[in-house]
């Protein structure tokens, strides 16, 4: 079974630290991937007028492109990358005249029915070792450690893409991952809400706010960190964390991680593998407090 | 909310072109306002995701299309997931967007971002922002 690997733009630079962490823990795990020689942008929304067939063109010829390449699987990391993928390749399985639409559109591919099934990184942890099977390769528990998972939207819905193989009811993905890594998983009330998405450019106050009431659970929760697999959450729920602090009262500061760099760290692998220079500062001091990470060599 | 309903203001074209870009049906909503209650920016819209498929199934497109609702929706897709009618609420809005996009008009402006805002922001921020908001 090959597995393409798609990273999508933000992966390349602002969110290296999704990347280099996930494919040092899957090289680490025996796992081989094939980043797609030749990729575009998926678009980082999926098209929701029925109308609008010209903006599936981009995702479903990354979908071409990891067929042609003679992979089974095409796993993505960011959330949004996830979604926009599952969805067009769900949808020139399931609807007839646009998969045609599209194809005669597309007059140098050879035409694609979705023979590829897309992945997220956490499903393909889940399917291809097993959370048990993980247990046993951790080498530095995370214990102690409380962490909010944050699933937020893209990973969750529609329900038809959910990752997770289809659980009924609350999503648990993130917690049996966390779990796994030794980690102690909290209820956390919005786990499964907005972050305020790209509210920022348009609504800069309301995203804000929607940002800061994330936060605040987390907070009430008494979590010692979140964990997310989304660029965008983390530049709202991360980056932005002083800017919302220093306008909305009762924001914890609360350190926000990549799931895959918790990943990395709980599998032993050198903290350089995590890029934790690219999070918030709290973020490192966190694990170098709980003994997981040593502080960097040249911090006195 | 009180609302003057003329005759000369039901809309059925406008109505028309919402059924066909978004592919729902809005008068499968039976008003039971699950859409607004889980919507996380509802507290911030004039016209909730309720009364906006209220006002739409009466034809009257306009006063949506002149409110922020359409704008303020992230499409976090809460409302669809949790509609007991199966209307893509979501696609509703597209629709909304779509129709005021086509009229090629944008909502930023993309050489009034601050360079220091871009520099910063991840860029599926920007992409996505702008397939939202740019025609």
């Amino acid at each position: 079974m090959k597995i393409s690997y798609y990273p999508g733009c933000t992966l390349k630079t602002k969110a290296k630290n999704l990347e280099d962490s996930a494919l040092a823990s899957l090289a680490a795990l025996g796992i081989e991937v094939e980043e797609l020689e030749r990729w575009n942008c998926c678009g980082a929304v999926f098209s929701l007028a029925d109308d609008d067939l010209i903006h599936q063109v981009a995702p479903v010829r990354d979908l071409i492109r990891a067929r042609d390449a003679g992979a089974d699987k095409l796993v993505t990391l960011c959330s949004q990358c996830y979604n926009v993928l599952a969805r067009a390749n769900k949808l020139m399985r399931e609807e007839e005249e646009k998969r045609e639409t599209i194809n005669l559109f597309m007059d140098e591919e050879v035409d694609y029915h979705g023979e590829v099934q897309v992945v997220h990184f956490l499903d393909l942890l889940r399917e291809t070792i097993g959370w048990d099977a993980l247990r046993e390769q951790v080498k530095v528990p995370l214990e102690g450690l409380k962490v909010a998972p944050f699933y937020g939207c893209t990973l969750l819905r529609p329900a038809e893409v959910a990752v997770g193989g289809g659980d009924r009811g609350a999503p648990h993905v993130l917690q049996d991952f966390l779990s796994a890594l030794g980690a102690t998983p909290v209820r956390f009330s919005a786990a499964e809400e907005c972050c305020g998405a790209y509210e920022v450019l348009i609504n800069p106050v309301e995203g804000m706010r929607r940002a800061g009431s994330v936060l605040a659970a987390a907070g009430e929760s008494h979590a010692d960190a979140i964990v997310l697999s989304c660029p965008l959450c983390e530049y709202n729920l991360g980056r932005k964390q002083g800017d919302i602090r220093a306008q909305v009262s009762g924001i914890p500061d609360i350190p926000v991680f990549y799931f895959t760099q918790l990943l990395a760290i709980a599998l032993g692998l050198d903290a350089s593998a995590g890029r934790f220079e690219l999070n918030m500062a709290s973020a490192r001091k966190l694990l170098q407090d709980k003994k997981f990470v040593e502080a960097p060599a040249t911090q006195v | 909310m009180s609302i003057t309903i003329l005759l000369r203001a039901l809309d059925r074209a406008m109505q028309e072109r919402v059924a066909e870009i978004s592919g729902q049906n809005v008068y499968k909503c039976m008003q039971c306002g699950t859409c607004s209650s889980v919507c996380p920016m509802s507290g911030d819209m004039e016209i909730t995701p309720r009364q906006a498929m209220l006002l739409i199934q009466h034809g009257l497109v306009d006063p949506v299309l002149s409110s922020r609702t359409p704008w303020l929706c992230a499409s976090c897709h809460t409302c669809q997931v949790r509609c007991p009618r199966g209307i893509e609420v979501t696609r509703v809005m597209e629709a909304l967007r779509q129709i005021v996009l086509r009229e090629n008009r944008d909502m930023v402006n993309p050489r009034e971002i601050p360079a220091e805002s871009i520099a910063e922001m991840p860029q599926i921020a920007l992409v996505a922002g702008f397939r939202k908001l740019t025609s």
